[in-house]
This record gives C-alpha cells, structure tokens and sequence, in this order.
C-alpha cells in the first residue's frame, strides 16, 4: 500500500499537502527532496488533502518531490539493544551506531487507568541533600526543576543521573546546545552511567518538528521498560523548547493562540507527556524530572503555570542552589515518615530556622540592630548555604542528617531548635558538650 | 435506527468532519467505525451536509471515507441502582472493570455498561396499580449500600401515565420490566429500574425550588464559621497551584454533613485520585461507621484522558447527582478542577475556528459557566420532601490571577466564594482561603453580626501590620499592636486548621461555637498589658494552649489543662468588656 505521489500542492511553513486517499491520521511519510529524505507526520486531514508536517523542515522540497506514505505512525525500535545509544528527534541513531528497526513500538499511546495506579511509595535517593532530605524525589513522581537561563540546571541533571539509584536513565533533550549535548553525553560516560543511558537528543540547530517528538519517543520507551519490571527515570531538557516548538507549530498553522501565543491545549499536551510518570503494580516504574526555564524568570509564565498546576511539586533553581523556599515535592509526605525517625523533624526544623535567618539577613540589611539570637542565625544559615545546599555534595541522606544535627548543634542550644526532646535526647551530637545538653533539655522538661 | 448514514470527510486533532445523509441532531451521538474500532464523538455543529464532531478518543488511524454510525441520542448517562461507591471515567465507562478487562491501559473504543446487568436488587413496590404518576414519582425502591434508592419513573416520562400493573417484591435485575404505564392517549410502556437521561439537560422533575438557608457544615471552621455554603447552594475555589485547592476538597469530601458525595477529577493529575480510590475504601463515615466509599461516586477523567470526555466529565457528575437529589437525598459534587473543563471548551472552540473571546475562551463561557452551576439547587419534590445538590468547584487561574475569565465567570454565579492565597500557603497558613478576600452569601451556623464583629480584627489587624511595614514595631503604639496580636492570634488558632491531625482535623459545629465564643472572650476583652514585649509574650503562650487545646478529645487531660491555662491566663489580666464586645459574646451563648 506504499503508494508514491510525486505531487506536492502547498507548503506552508513546515506543512506540505498533497492530494492522497486512504491515508490515516497520523500516518507516517517519507518525504523525498534533493536534499535527502525526511520523516513527515499527517497532521490534518480534509477531504482528499493530506497534510504533513515535514520533520526535517520544508527548506528546499519542491512541488515535484516524492512523499511515499509507510502505512503506520510514528515507531520507535525498543530492546535492550537501546541501551548506551543516542538518537536523533527522528529516532536515527545520532551515535554512528546503526540504526535500530527491531520490535518497533508506536509512541504516544493510551494514557493508564487510574484505577491501575498505586500510591506511590518510595523514594528515589539522589545523594543530594536538598532533594533527599528536604524535598525528597518519590519513584513515580513528576518534578519539574524551574530555572532561568543560565542556571547550571543540566549539571544538576547529570549528576542527578549518575547518582540517582534507579535502573535505568532515559534522557530526552529538547533544543540542547550542542555544547550541552557533548557536555552530558562526557559526563555520563565520565561516571560510568553511559551503559543504562538511552539518550534522545534533539539540538537547537535541528527542525523544529523533531523537538516535539523527543518526549514522546522517550517517555513510549520507558513505559515499555517499566512494564518489564524497571525502574526508569526519564530526564527532560528542557521543556520550553518544546512548548515554544509547538507554539511554532501551532502558529503556523493558522491556530488561534490562547495566551501569549501559546496554543490553547498546551495544557493537556504537557500533561499527556507529564502524566506518564507511573508506578506499575507488580512492574516497574517511571519517575520525571524536566527542566523548564522560566522565560524572564516568571513562574507566572503560561509554561510554568500550566507545569506547575501538572506536576507534584517543583524544584527551584536559583543562583546555583536549590532553593528551600518555593521547592516542594508534594510526595515527601509519603515516604519521609519511613526513612529515619528525625528526618520528618529535621526537615521541618532546619527550614523553619532557615527562614528565621532569611529574615534576620532582611534586618541587617536595613540596618537594624543583631540581637545575639540574630548572629547565632546568621552563622547557622551561613553553614547551611554551605553544605546542605551545595549542589555538588553527594551524601546519603542519613549521613545528611548527622549533618544536620552537627550544624544545629555548633550554633544552638538545643531548646533553640524546637525540636522534640526524645529527638534531641537521642540524636543530639555528644561531643557539643554533653552536660550542657543534658541540663538544656531539663530545663526544658 | 433511522436511515442515516455518515463518512469520515475530515480530521483535525480530535475532530472530525462527517458528511452524511438524513436527519442529524445537534449533540447526538456518533460511533466513527475506524480499525475494527467503535470511537465514540459528540456532534457539536451542523452545516449543510457536513456535520463536525468531536471525538471522546484519540483520532490516530481514522481515514477519510471510514464509516459512522449515528446513534439517534443524545450523550446520556446510565441511572439506576448501583452508582453509588462506582469509579466511572467522564462517559461514564467503570474504570475498575476496564482495568478488568483490558488491564494498565485505557484503549480506545472500549465502552462498558455503567451499571450491572446482572445483580439482583431486592424490590419492594411502592406504587399500586391504578396510580397516576408524573415522570420522577416513587414506583418502589431497593436498599442500596446504606441508602433506601427510589426507583422513579424515568425522567423522560413526559405528560401523566397510569399505572397498569407492578410486580410483587423480589429480587429483580435492573434490566426487567418492574412495571407497564399508560398514558391518556393509551400508549403504553415499560418501566425498568434503569433508564438513561441526557446529561447535558438539567432534570426538572420538582414541585419548586428553594432558598438554600441550610449550612452544609464541612467541619472546617475557617468555612462553616466565616465563609458558609449553605445546602443547594454553590461555591468555588480558586487558587494557584500548590495552595492546597485539592486537599481542602478532599477535606471536604470526607466530612461535608450530606448523604451522597459526587467527586468528578476534571483534567486533573491522576495521582490525587489515586489517594482517593485507595483511601476511601478504609476510611470510615463518622456518620454512618460504614466505609466512606459507600457515600461516594468517583468521575475522575484526568488530565492525560481525551479532552472531550473531559468536557462531559462534570456533566455526567451533575446529572447523576440530581438524579439522587430526586430520591430526597442531599447531595454534594465538587468538581477539581472546572478550569480544566473550560480549556477542553476551548480547545474545541478553537478547532471549530469560531470567533474568540478574552484569552481565546469561547464567546459562551459565561453562559455555560452559569448553566452548569445553575444546575445546583435546593428542591422541594413531589411527595413534600426536600433534596438539594450543593456545587463547589475548583478554578485553577492562570498565573494565579484571579482577573481571568473563568474566575471571573465563575464569580458572578456562585454563593461563596474560598479564594486561596500564595502568601498564605506559603507561610503554611492552612487552609490556604485568604479571610479579607474570601466572602460567603450563605447563612452559617454563627450569628452573621458576631462574625463579621470577628472580622473587623483581622481587617484591622491587616492594616496595622501593613503599617508596621512602614514605621517598624517601634512606631506602633501600644493600642494598636494588641490589635494586630488580636488579628493574628484570631487567625492561628481559629482559621488555621491542621488537616493532618485526627482531632483538629475536623471539628463538629458544637465545638466550633464553644471555640469561637473562647476567642472572642479574648478579641473582645480590653487587656490590661503593660507592653509590647508582654503582649507578644502573653498572646504566645495563649497562642500555644490553644493550639493544644485544638489537638487535643475533648474527653482527654489535656484539654482541659489547657483550657485552664486559657481561662486562667485570660482572669490574671482582669479583662473588661464594652458593651458591644458583651453584646456579642451574649449572642453566642
């Protein structure tokens, strides 16, 4: 059924049209120009028009060009061959390694039953303790990191990636600097992460047509994974590209835009990609984490708000760190109760005295006076800036939680922190001065 | 069937263009036949002999000149016995066979039976031969769950029909005839225990309706003290992400004082109904002691599901909760999030290239906005009984501003109105619903003199803090920073409520007033406080007893130490009243 038509009647932007019949919507061509062949995408149909979106652009396709439709939709190969291996948004091997055509599976498919669900109810350590102990990454959940140009957000997913305990790391770039691209493709080969790598990388310098295909080839991937028992963390860079590739998109097809441009589904299309996070009873499982810079750094900006109202909870990235306030993994709650006694307790605690510093760093810049209580503050959030939120600390959480206490202790007496006493009476590190501690906590009681 | 006959004559996202032949009607039904597959659409405009649809599944495969098949109906949804405790998706498909049957994925074209065909109900009749009946009259009922559910004459029963005969009690399936009606003209019909009714069509089977004076009390005291929702009334909550809108829904759920709770999960995340779908089932009702999933009816079409279902999704809620309110029942749908619902308006609003509004929103958002919670109401029914259904409805605004269209919309035709604040949430300030921009029409279970007495300390307590911005604690005199205290203390022990904790987690109407008449005991008093540092100090500790007391049985040691606390710090001050302060305090007793 592989019929050929060698006359194009429109091209518009990225959408050609010819006259075809028995075409299916979403039904696959191969365009042929002068230039090579590309992959194009029925997009519309009307009467015995076809529309097709041309992955590789329409630059230099004539109207004598051949499209050849191949009778299925977009396919991805998906066996353990994938693994180690790096695409292009076409699905092309971007590594010259050869080309996957094995057990081909269709992207985007049917969103899962809710009912098939479960609670999610493990964490993912990451040895990074502004994630694990205050806003800890649960297996199954959804997390943006909200940044701003600039921010070393791709460091902080590579090293996400090499330190994440998961099964396997599948990495979808979206308009990646070229630099960024060889930055985390060295990186991963660096730690040694490479070989449970699958990377899905689309350039600022490729079409835009095949940014939007990145997601959809990554997330159909890992969902084939996670069915087969793997615990899959999907890494997505950086979804304003995509968001503004279909705001592109959406434009040039003459679609009305609903807010700044943007397309009136860019709701439900974040939230069909957003949404495959998952976790498989009696199967494995897919955990998201997506960069989205925010244009001008507002999170009001219609990419982060829809993200923001998809996702459970968010990180913020912020001058290097990630910041304590704003950041929240609505998931926490389910697993920090599990991990160590104190760490519900310290988590709260070292925040609430972080926010206390915040404001005491407000007084003194307006020239107020420091109270005692004040300067021991401000030595506190000085260590904490220093090694809880340095992102380039790689700790286990209960070694974080020592920490913890080891700052408490070297700025506070032990009824400062608010803490419970059986906490303090067990966790308290001794060599702050044991009778102190002791007699602080009777006067307590 | 009727001797139509459509094709497929266009495709875009999710609609199609269908070229038919013979009579087609505005939202009927449509079964596009594409790849061995049924997919269910909904025709949303007819032009010449083209008619657009849209399609309720992903459109992947369709081609031109495939098949479609008109159903002659409108989409309608199932009513009967066996709704109640069910997890349905936005047409009305059980989610838990499907996973049944077709396991961790929701293909398209799979349509099954909301109820069960083959349960027997035990029936007893309540209606003799020889009755005449009006469409919505008791002909008998079968107990369900916890529940007496009346089976009506259908809906669609139009005009007045004798009773023929009926059959005795037994156990009967809902699809055998129970009964044969006549109407004047001598047309007769069968009478099953299930009938569908189109959901896009309010029921109206009811003698009047009524004001909704009633509160429905939610045990939030932020809610039934300052902000009520009355039984049959309507209510919204807008708020932007992360200001905890779906937590207080949950809240809601579990401890709103009403018979049936209808859940509809509109585009958003499937997680939060997962909690639901897991949690409901082990918790128990404090009014009945039985689960609470017993009560409740989960439409959840969340935010990955087609779009176009999601549009249906809250119409399907709302039908089904009136066709409980028609038993007598009080009903409670929140639907989270009706943003979501107006987008899906808009995505196809805009496939159909009509004319935009503000933020391309349709020209009729409005209306639709206020049809649907128009379909909220408190109703006196035939037999003298009275039902109501109460609408409360999450609005998710972009940007979290309140300016935009569906906010705005919304604003104009509910009751109430629980705005969520960023500043609140983020200060941990739970429930997040801002106390000066929040306002409710409704009559609650306090004095509406007495609360607004209390509000006046928070507006005033609001402005001497914004002043305080200005000139710093040091400026503020003496008289003025009690107040802001007053403001502040008002709002951590009586606004602020910990959802998390078993006691403060829901507190009953008695409490809340005995609780409130306390702290205005303490709002009222003039203090005898010498300065500021004492007057933080002694609103703190206060501050802490109460919290205590908040988290603490009534029954327990600690409550009624901390209530001494309370009375005896309060009496080492020697407070005094003014007469409006006494006024208030003695209208509460």
């Amino acid at each position: 059924m592989n019929k050929l038509y060698s006359h194009i009647e429109s091209i518009v932007g990225n959408v050609i049209s010819v006259r075809a019949d028995q075409v299916a919507y979403g039904e696959l061509a191969e365009v042929t120009s002068r230039y090579g062949v590309s992959l194009a995408e029925t997009i519309r149909l009307e009467k015995d028009l076809v529309y097709l979106q041309v992955f590789a652009g329409s630059r230099g396709i004539s109207t004598g060009d051949e499209v050849r439709f191949l009778g299925h939709p977009m396919q991805v190969s998906f066996s353990d061959n994938l693994l180690g291996r790096i695409f292009d948004g076409a699905g092309s091997p971007r590594d010259g390694g050869p080309s996957l055509t094995d057990n081909l599976i269709a992207i985007g498919g049917p969103s899962v039953n809710p009912f098939k669900r479960i609670i999610p109810r493990e964490m993912i350590r990451t040895g990074i303790p502004m994630i694990d102990l205050f806003n800890t990454l649960v297996k199954s959940q959804k997390l943006p990191i909200f940044s701003v140009s600039g921010e070393p957000y791709n460091q902080l997913l590579a090293r996400i990636a090499m330190q994440a305990e998961v099964d396997l790391i599948i990495l979808g770039g979206m308009g990646l600097k070229y630099d960024d691209y060889l930055f985390f493709k060295d990186s991963l080969e660096e730690g040694g992460s490479l070989a449970k790598t699958i990377m899905f990388v689309h350039t600022a310098a490729d079409p835009v047509v095949e940014c939007l295909q990145v997601p959809d080839l990554a997330l159909a991937v890992a969902e084939r994974f996670a069915l087969k028992g793997r615990n899959v963390l999907v890494l997505l860079t950086d979804m304003t590209n995509f968001a503004d590739a279909l705001k592109e998109i959406s434009i040039t097809q003459e679609q009305v835009p609903s807010n700044r441009g943007y397309p009136g589904d860019l709701y439900s299309q974040l939230a069909s990609r957003y949404e495959k996070a998952v976790d498989f009873d009696n199967a494995g499982s897919i955990t998201t984490l997506a960069v989205t810079t925010m244009p001008g750094d507002d999170v009001t900006h219609p990419i982060p708000d829809n993200t923001g109202y998809i996702t459970e909870g968010q990180f913020y990235l912020h001058g290097g760190r990630i910041e304590p306030f704003g950041s929240l993994s609505r998931l926490k709650q389910l697993v920090n109760g599990k991990t160590r006694e104190d760490h519900r307790a310290i988590m709260d605690g070292m925040i609430k005295l972080f926010a206390s510093y915040r404001d005491t760093l407000e007084k003194k810049s307006m020239g107020f006076q420091m109270s005692a209580w004040d300067k021991k503050l401000l030595q506190y959030g000085e260590l904490f800036e220093s090694t809880m939120m340095d992102l380039s600390v790689n700790s286990s959480l209960e070694k974080a939680l020592d920490e913890g206490w080891g700052i408490l202790a070297s700025c506070f007496e032990p009824r400062e922190t608010g803490l419970r006493s059986e906490l303090i009476q067990k966790f308290w590190p001794k060599a702050a001065g044991q009778a102190e501690t002791t007699a602080a906590v009777a006067a307590k009681e | 069937m009727s001797q139509k006959s459509g094709r497929i004559v266009a495709v875009n996202g999710n609609m199609v263009s269908i070229g038919f032949q013979g009579n087609v009607a505005m939202n009927e039904v449509a079964y596009v036949l594409s790849n061995g597959k049924r997919l269910k659409s909904e025709i949303i405009r007819v032009k010449g002999s083209e008619a657009q649809a849209q399609v309720y599944e992903i459109t992947k495969g369709i081609r031109i000149g495939d098949e479609v098949e008109f159903s002659d109906e409108m989409l309608s949804v199932e009513l009967g016995p066996g709704l109640l405790s069910q997890i349905y998706d936005g047409l009305q498909n059980p989610l838990p066979e499907i996973a049944q049957q077709k396991g961790f994925f929701l293909e398209s074209g799979v349509y099954l039976k909301a109820l069960s065909r083959t349960k027997q109900w035990n029936f007893s009749p309540l209606a003799k031969p020889g009755d005449t009946l009006k469409r919505g009259n008791f002909i008998g009922s079968v107990p369900e769950l916890n529940f007496t559910h009346k089976i009506m004459l259908p809906f669609d029963f139009f005009g007045d029909w004798k009773l023929l005969d009926i059959v005795p009690a037994g156990e009967y399936c809902i699809e055998d005839v129970i009964a044969h009606v006549q109407d004047q003209r001598g047309a007769k019909r069968d009478v099953k225990m299930m009938f569908s009714w189109p959901v896009k069509r309010a029921v109206d089977c009811y003698v009047e309706r009524l004001k909704p004076e009633q509160p429905m009390v939610t045990k939030t005291r932020i809610i039934d003290t300052f902000f009520p929702v009355a039984k049959g009334g309507t209510y919204c909550i807008p708020g932007p992400f992360g200001a905890g809108k779906t937590v207080l829904q949950q809240v809601t759920s579990r401890n709103a004082d009403v018979d049936i709770v209808i859940l509809a999960a509109c585009g958003e995340r499937a997680g939060e109904v997962v909690e639901t779908l897991k949690e409901f089932p082990e918790i128990s009702d404090p009014r009945t002691g039985r689960s609470l999933m017993e009560r409740t009816i989960i439409i959840c079409n969340t935010s990955s599901m087609p779009v176009a279902s999601r549009e249906a999704s809250v119409y399907t809620a709302v039908t089904m909760a009136e066709y409980y309110r028609q038993m007598g029942l009080d009903v409670l749908l929140l639907a989270d999030s009706t943003s979501r619902w107006a987008q899906a308006m808009r995505e196809m609003s805009g496939r159909l290239e009509e004319i935009p509004g503000e933020e391309a929103f349709p020209a009729y958002l409005e209306s639709v906005i206020a049809a649907f919670y128009e379909r909220a109401g408190n109703v006196r029914l035939s037999d003298g009984s009275c039902g109501s259904v109460t609408i409360g409805g999450t609005v998710s605004p972009a940007g979290g501003n309140f300016e935009e269209p569906v906010t705005q919309a919304t604003l104009k035709v509910v009751g109430a109105f629980h705005g969520l604040s960023r500043e609140r949430s983020d200060a941990r300030k739970y429930p997040a619903i801002h106390p000066l921009d929040s306002w409710s029409k409704y009559p609650g279970i306090m004095p509406k003199e007495v609360v607004a007495y209390a509000h006046t300390f928070l507006e005033r307590s609001s402005e001497v803090e914004a002043m305080m911005k200005v000139v710093g604690e040091e400026g503020t005199s003496l008289d003025d920073y009690i107040l802001y205290l007053k403001g502040e203390f008002l709002d951590a022990v009586y606004l602020q409520q910990n959802s998390f904790d078993p006691v403060d987690a829901s507190v009953s109407p008695e409490r809340q007033k005995f609780m409130f008449h306390l702290v205005l005991g303490i709002l009222g008093a003039e203090l005898g406080l010498k300065n500021k540092d004492d007057a933080r100090a002694w609103f703190y500790e206060l501050r802490q007893a109460f919290l205590d007391l908040n988290g603490s049985a009534e029954s327990s040691e600690l409550y009624q130490s901390s209530l001494n606390t309370i009375r005896g710090k309060l009496a080492a001050l020697n407070p005094r009243y003014g007469s409006e302060a006494k006024k208030m305090l003695l209208k509460l007793e």
